[in-house]
This record gives structure tokens, sequence and C-alpha cells, in this order.
């Protein structure tokens, strides 16, 4: 794309896309660094991303003040525009996606105080490598501007659902035949539910990256959901 | 879009000022229940186009229209038609507002008496009341219609202009910039007329101000280079246009 005419126009943009990129790196990091801790049991790290999440909060508060003042004082349109509030709604969607990581996080120690850990807490790994991916490439395309990556992100969210659904029963299986695993276990669906939100909002990031670089929406060219 | 056919068709419309072309085979509608909006850089051929709709390029020496311009189905370069009737159906306002060095009454009943609007005084003093209300201009100058219309500020005489232009009974005002000699008060006041005065009249309006083309708009045309680059909906243009060159020039990328 051209640039604009007025400079400092384009300094703006990249210094909201900049924070973007930012925020997803760090919220991809949290999610890493939950399972990390979940795996291990390590309550250290646990607490510290918890700790971090401030840093995602401070940087969304950065893009909104960043978008009001673009849409204040360059009256941005077109493209520039449908950027500006993509960026805004991805920015409090990546917020959430921190607030899913340090919901994880929360969970470590309480897991760990309810004994022997179950054989599922390891397959749970998998699943967040694949909820922060879904992330990772969601913000590989709004780095790119390219609508036909986000597609793929959206249909790849089936795939988290799939692995949510087989841990799910797993998980109500465990409880079924040893009900001393209940309280471990009802930590553990919220962690697998939080996994399959974070692909959710991987997904919304991804619809508004369409948006942004189509002016349409995505659910015109997904097949519909049966 | 429109319920009724177009106030305007313009069809294959190209212009030369001698050897050289300022309009390069536009054609456009100009709805009757729309204000449609020409924009375009400096040169691009917008303020040419709006001077085609009532013949005022014919007073420009050398410049020569070719192509089909029909207001209500009528030929307006056909040789039948009376230029002078035409430019009181399809009224014009200026870029710098232009009252005549006369009071604020007879600005306004010049052009009905000249066209013999009116019969009587009294109802000469309806249309110049009636056009100086639609105006938004009657509260401020009701009690001195004798003072002359230079001494308003400049909106004012704006609106003294629009009111003017009112008061002949035009089907359709073209606005060449009416808002670029404004402060924002001002501005504002002409945009708001703008809004009360569409469905009444067809309205035409070339400005450099994307904002106002935006606010006041429903249509937006963009010229480039003497050619219609798009013409469509005002919110799809400045969402989501389909043209590369509509989308730079928008965003301020027109280099």
């Amino acid at each position: 794309m051209n640039e604009h005419t007025v400079k400092a126009f384009d300094a703006d943009i990249g210094e909201l896309r900049g924070l973007i990129s930012q925020m997803g790196g760090l919220a991809e990091e949290q999610i890493g660094k939950a399972m990390l801790a979940l795996q291990r049991g390590d309550r250290a790290l646990a607490t510290q991303v918890r700790a971090e999440d401030k840093a995602i909060d401070a940087i969304e508060a950065e893009v909104e003040r960043l978008a009001v003042r673009i849409i204040a004082l360059r009256a941005p349109l077109a493209n520039d525009l449908r950027e500006v509030v993509a960026a805004l709604k991805i920015a409090s969607v990546l917020e959430r996606i921190g607030d899913y990581a340090k919901n994880i996080a929360k969970r470590v120690p309480l897991i760990d105080d309810t004994g022997d850990r179950i054989e599922p807490i390891s397959v749970l790994p998998a699943m967040g490598r694949m909820a922060s991916e879904m992330v990772h490439d969601a913000l590989d395309a709004f780095a790119a501007r390219d609508s036909d990556a986000a597609v793929r992100v959206c249909e790849s969210d089936t795939a988290l659902d799939d692995f949510y659904d087989s841990i799910f029963r797993t998980l109500v299986t465990f409880m079924v035949e040893n009900p001393r695993t209940i309280s471990q276990v009802a930590h553990l669906l919220f962690v697998a539910k939080n996994l399959e939100r974070i692909g959710d909002h991987a997904g919304n990031v991804a619809e508004m990256v369409y948006f942004a670089a189509t002016g349409t929406q995505i659910a015109d060219r997904l097949p519909a959901k049966s | 879009m429109s319920n009724h056919p177009p106030k305007i068709t313009a069809t294959h419309v190209n212009v030369w000022y001698g050897a050289k072309k300022a309009i390069d085979d536009v054609s456009i509608d100009i709805d009757q229940d729309s204000v449609t909006a020409l924009i375009g850089p400096s040169g691009c051929g917008k303020s040419t186009f709006l001077r085609t709709l009532n013949r005022m390029n014919d007073t420009v020496a050398n410049a020569r229209v070719q192509g089909d311009i029909r207001l209500d189905g009528e030929d307006i370069y056909s040789p039948d038609m009376d230029v002078v009737q035409l430019r009181a159906r399809v009224g014009m306002v200026f870029q710098k507002p232009n009252p005549f060095p006369k009071s604020i009454y007879e600005n306004v009943a010049y052009g009905p008496r000249i066209h013999g609007l009116a019969s009587s005084r009294s109802e000469l003093e309806g249309i110049v009341q009636t056009s100086l209300k639609r105006a938004g201009l009657w509260e401020e100058v009701k009690d001195r219609l004798s003072d002359s219309g230079t001494a308003l500020s400049g909106g004012q005489q704006q609106r003294l202009c629009i009111a003017r232009a009112i008061a002949v009974d035009p089907e359709v005002i073209l606005m060449d910039e009416p808002c670029s000699a404004l402060d924002p008060i001002a501005t504002a006041k002409i945009e708001e007329l703008i809004h009360a005065l569409k469905g009444r009249y067809a309205i035409a309006i070339v400005t450099h101000n994307m904002q106002q083309a935006a606010r006041v708009s429903q249509r937006t045309a963009f010229f480039h280079l003497g050619q219609l680059v798009e013409y469509g909906a005002t919110t799809e243009i400045f969402t989501n246009p389909r043209e590369e060159r509509t989308r730079d020039y928008i965003t301020g990328r027109y280099g």
C-alpha cells in the first residue's frame, strides 16, 4: 500500500500495529507459560503469569488511547478506518485471551493441592499449543493484512473444538470412575474450556483481520456452521 | 435508493477547454431525493462537470461540451432550451458568497421579479420570506431587510445566496465548494441547511472537504483526471471503496 501524504499518519498507524503485535506476542507467551506451569506444577511460574497479565492490560489501554487519538486527529477513512476499529477490537480480545491464561495459572496451585496428578493433564499442553498457534497465526494474518490466512485461522478452530470434546469425555470418565479426582478434574475442565475459548477468541481476531483487509464480514465467506 | 427516476441523467459527457480534454466520458445520474457529492483532487474535472449541468460552461470561451445531459428527460443542450430558464430550474451556489451589492430583500426578490414569478408586491414579499426561511436566515435578517447584503457575515452571505437560488423555485441546486470560505460554525449551518433542503430539491455539491462529503451526501462520485472513477453510496465510498484510486485519495495516499 502507498504511504500517506502526511507521514505522521503512517507513523501513528505503524505504532498502533506495533502495539497489537506486542500484545499478541505477550498473550501467546502467557498461554505457553501457564501451560508449562500446569505441566510442571510450577507455582512460582504460575505467580509470574498472574503478575505479567498487567502488562497486557497496560498495552490495551495504550491501544485505546492511540486509536482515539488517531480517530480524533487524522479522521481515518476506508481501510485506515477499518484498521483502527479492528485494532481496538483485537486489543480487547487479546486482553481476554490474557485473562484466560491468567485463570489457568491461578488453578496451578489449586490443582497441585488436590494430590496426585491424573493422566489427562499430560495431553492439555498439546491443546495449549494448538490454541496458542491459533493466536499466533491470527496475529501473523494481522501483520500481513492477509484475509486468506484469517480464513484458515477460523477454519482451524474446529480441530481445537474436537480436542476439547475429547478431553471433556476423558475427564468425565475419570470423575465417574474415581470420585476422588473430581476436584482436580473440575479444574482441568476449566483449563480445557479456557483453551477452547482462547481458540474462539483467536477466531474473533481473525474475523477482525478479515474485515480490516476486505471491508466485508468473514461470515459471508465461511460455510455456515451446523 | 430512490423511487423516482433520476432528476438529471448525464450520459457519455466529454468537455474540452480548447484542445485540452477536461471531462472524459462521464455518465452519472443525479437523484431527486439525494445529495450527491462530487469529490476529487484539484483539476479532476468535478467543478467542470457540475457546471455542465446548468450550462455554466457556455460562458467560458473555447469550452466545448459533448454528450447527453437530460433534466427530467429533457435535453438541456437542445437548441430549443432556454438557458436563462434552465439556470432558474438548476440554480447554483458558488465558492465565494457573491450577493448583489443591493439590499438583502432585493438580493432575494431580484430573481422572482425578472422571472415574473410574483404578480403582486405582497406575493413577492411572501417569496422573499419563504426563501429566507428555507435558507435558515430569516430570523437573523427579518428586522433589517433593507440593509446591504454585502454587510452580512460570510456565512450569512452564503445563506443569502442560497435563499436567492431558492427564490426562483429551482428543481436542482448545484453547490461549488459552498463552505470553503466559511468558518466551522457557518459551515455547520450550511450543512444543516443542505440536510433540510434535501428531498425538496435535488442537490449536487462539489467539495474538497472529505468529511463534509461524508456528512452531507448520500451518493458520492470520485473524479480523477477527468474521469469518473467510482460512484456509489457515500457510506460505501468512505468505508469500503471498490477502486484503489478512490481509496488512495480518501485516505490521503494520493501522490
